[in-house]
């Protein structure tokens, strides 16, 4: 067997390394905390993989705080201020003016890049403000949601990018039929009300397209924003080898569709459907979280998924 | 030495660009807000290089992109004043944990409701355990020289903690004094470019600040934080002097004292008010009262040492609290019955609650005020241990 030391120092033929649509080299280290299938922690793992470890991370209060792991260790290669939840998108803002004040390079191709690592509750609900701040300021920085659909860190509560029917612990299914009983907030809708240089939602089922997104926001001046959906089997009732296929299911059927928006541009990207969208049932089947959900539940989150990716359709038409 | 005549947030916004601030990140506060206007218009007229201006949609940003711009290395300034201190409280906490040395001009308000914009210490002094120094300026120049000794000791490689430069609404912010102001080569002699502590530029080397503490390392975390506070009092001396003997005003003492020497009784308080009591001191001395003044410069790191050495030859001290403790007393008189308890200095110690929400303080109400300290020492007894001054009766 060999050791993880040596994988990470393996050499790969040339052959093999042409093929490779992700950088090898790993800038996030074994020993993190993350839960198994975490989709969050490979996120984190591909954005450290784009930026090569020439990134200033600023992580609020999330469960990314705890993956990066305890003082003194940190599983990142790459330097990492831990801030208050509703903080990220003002320590951005103060971290690139810091950098411009001081003569250093943002963004480019040898550029530093500022990074904001926030989950859904703290980009969503606490961090809202903080984020339009650092939007309408048109900082050169990229503010990442990573949307797990919940709080996740602090045992699974409901945060305003819970979907319609969602078991969390504050909206429980119980014989009086609670759940969650608002549509999912639309992030990036707010995100490109404030005309960013660059918007865009991602998967974690779709490294390739995620990773040219990530480039994307490297060479392109202003803010930028990516909404990436990341599944969690711990606060999803779900099965832990299942998080690429569920992330992939929530592309397929509309659920979380992948596009970006560009000088007033919407592009909707393949691998969203071209043609009809897998029915949502299939993608909810797969989660205890939506166990509670009546077929009239089903029917009303399906009718949400299917209005919403009209209306996208239209954007990019109107607007493509 | 150039002199200007300039209110004390103008004072306030000179210090800051004669220290070279590299990023300024505010949001607009009656009474502070020409502090920032000013700093915006050195901007504009092209008076400053280097110098980022973030205009954050709150305070709470505003502490938030101070601490983001010095962890990576730059010197951040901010400046607000009551309700935006308030708001800004949990980033203090982050500011000084994380040890970034950011110097802050707090302009005392009084907290609402009821509205108020007046001078008032409690918004300050309820920031008391966030482990920022606190200095309390008697006037515009001590605004400004307290910023500039401000960046000084906070950046000191023993030190690295924040500074707040306290100064009162009104009779401070925007009334105009004249300021000595030393030229900028002197200033960059005795304030030069920060040499931070850890910066987040450093890919050579990636780390993370603020990470997890478990219960068998964050009381450590607290105790570096208690010995740095405790070095800064060192530092706070020390750059005093070398402040005095480069541009002759001498900060050296952390209580300034003023006719103490053969007091019997001394009136004690912080800020604008103490210029008021110094007056008073004046008179009530040509009227054969045995007076003194003592004026608390810094709150945080507290004087102990100080405070004993003039608390051990004196009768009485007359606590003038601008501001209270709901549930206790003023926060000064709190503070300094605590430091003498375990000494064996026992002067007689009363405290008047004054001036709250901008009630004016006179040079006859401290004359009032000696009389009926002289009456206590007499009697040797304590009509009562907190007085509401001015209460309409």
């Amino acid at each position: 067997m060999v050791s993880l030391e040596e994988v990470t120092k393996m050499e790969l033929p040339a052959d093999v390394k042409k093929r490779l649509t992700l950088p090898f080299e790993e800038h996030f280290y074994a020993g993190h905390t993350a839960c198994q299938g975490c989709g969050a922690a490979l996120g984190l793992r591909y954005v450290l993989k784009a930026y090569g470890g020439k990134a200033i991370f600023a992580i609020p209060a999330c469960c990314s705080t705890i993956i990066a792991g305890p003082w003194p260790y940190t599983a990142l290669n790459a330097p990492l201020f831990h801030t208050a939840f509703e903080t990220t998108g003002a320590v951005i803002s103060g971290i690139e003016a810091a950098l411009k004040a001081k003569g250093y390079k943002v963004k480019g191709e040898d550029g530093i890049m500022v990074i904001g690592w926030a989950g859904d509750g703290g980009t969503a609900d606490i961090g809202l403000q903080a984020l339009s701040g650092f939007l309408e300021r048109g900082h050169d920085a990229l503010y990442i949601m990573y949307d797990n659909e919940a709080y996740m860190n602090t045992g699974i509560q409901r945060s305003s990018s819970t979907p319609y029917g969602a078991w969390t612990t504050n909206t429980p299914g119980g014989k009086k039929h609670f759940l969650e009983q608002r549509p999912k907030k639309k992030v990036i809708d707010i995100v490109i009300a404030h005309k960013p240089a660059y918007a865009a939602t991602a998967s974690v089922a779709y490294p390739e397209d995620f990773m040219r997104k990530l480039k994307k926001a490297q060479t392109i001046k202003g803010p930028a924003f990516i909404q990436l959906f990341a599944p969690c089997p711990t606060g999803w009732r779900s099965p832990t080898d299942k998080t690429i296929e569920l992330a992939r299911l929530a592309v397929q059927t509309a659920y979380f569709p992948l596009f970006e928006y560009e000088n007033g541009k919407y592009k909707i990207n393949m691998p969203s459907p071209n043609k009809e969208p897998k029915p949502l049932e299939e993608y909810l089947k797969l989660q205890g979280r939506f166990k509670y959900m009546t077929k009239e539940d089903m029917e009303i989150l399906q009718e949400w998924v299917l209005r919403e990716w009209e209306e996208l359709k239209k954007k990019a038409k109107l607007f493509g | 030495m150039p002199k200007k005549v300039v209110s004390g947030n103008y004072a306030a916004a000179y210090a800051a660009k004669h220290a070279r601030v590299e990023v300024v990140a505010a949001y607009p506060i009656t009474p502070q807000t020409s502090i920032i206007e000013k700093i915006a218009e050195f901007i504009a007229n092209g008076e400053v290089e280097n110098l980022q201006y973030v205009p954050v949609e709150s305070e709470h940003s505003a502490m938030a992109a101070c601490i983001g711009a010095s962890a990576t290395g730059a010197r951040a300034f901010t400046a607000t004043s009551a309700q935006g201190l308030a708001l800004m409280h949990e980033m203090l906490h982050w500011a000084a944990g994380a040890r970034l040395p950011i110097v802050m001009v707090d302009v005392n308000r009084a907290m609402a409701p009821p509205w108020s914009v007046w001078d008032d210490q409690t918004d300050s002094l309820a920031q008391r355990d966030t482990g920022w120094m606190q200095f309390y300026a008697e006037n515009n120049q001590e605004v400004y020289d307290g910023v500039l000794m401000a960046f000084k000791i906070a950046e000191h490689e023993k030190v690295n903690l924040p500074v707040m430069i306290v100064e009162s609404a009104f009779i401070l912010s925007h009334t105009y004094d004249v300021v000595d102001m030393p030229e900028q080569e002197e200033i960059d002699e005795f304030l030069p470019p920060r040499k931070p502590l850890y910066t987040l530029t450093d890919f050579e080397n990636p780390f993370s600040v603020g990470a997890l503490g478990t219960p068998a390392d964050y009381y450590e975390f607290r105790y570096k934080i208690a010995g740095a506070m405790e070095e800064a009092k060192k530092v706070i001396k020390e750059v005093g002097r070398e402040f005095g003997e480069r541009f002759g005003r001498d900060y050296s003492q952390m209580i300034e004292l003023y006719r103490t020497d053969d007091a019997e009784i001394v009136f004690m308080g912080m800020g604008s008010l103490m210029g008021t009591v110094k007056e008073a001191v004046d008179m009530l001395r040509s009227e054969g009262y045995k007076v003194g003044a003592a004026k608390v410069r810094w709150f945080r790191p507290f004087p102990k040492e100080e405070l004993y050495e003039l608390a051990k030859n004196v009768e009485g001290i007359a606590v003038l609290d601008r501001n209270f403790s709901f549930g206790q007393e003023g926060i000064l008189f709190n503070e300094a019955k605590g430091v003498l308890y375990n000494t064996d200095a026992r002067p007689i110690m009363k405290n008047y609650i004054v001036g709250l929400g901008g009630r004016d303080l006179t040079v006859n109400d401290v004359k009032a005020i000696a009389k009926n300290m002289k009456e206590i020492i007499e009697k040797d007894e304590l009509d009562r241990e907190v007085e509401w001054y001015h209460l309409k009766r």
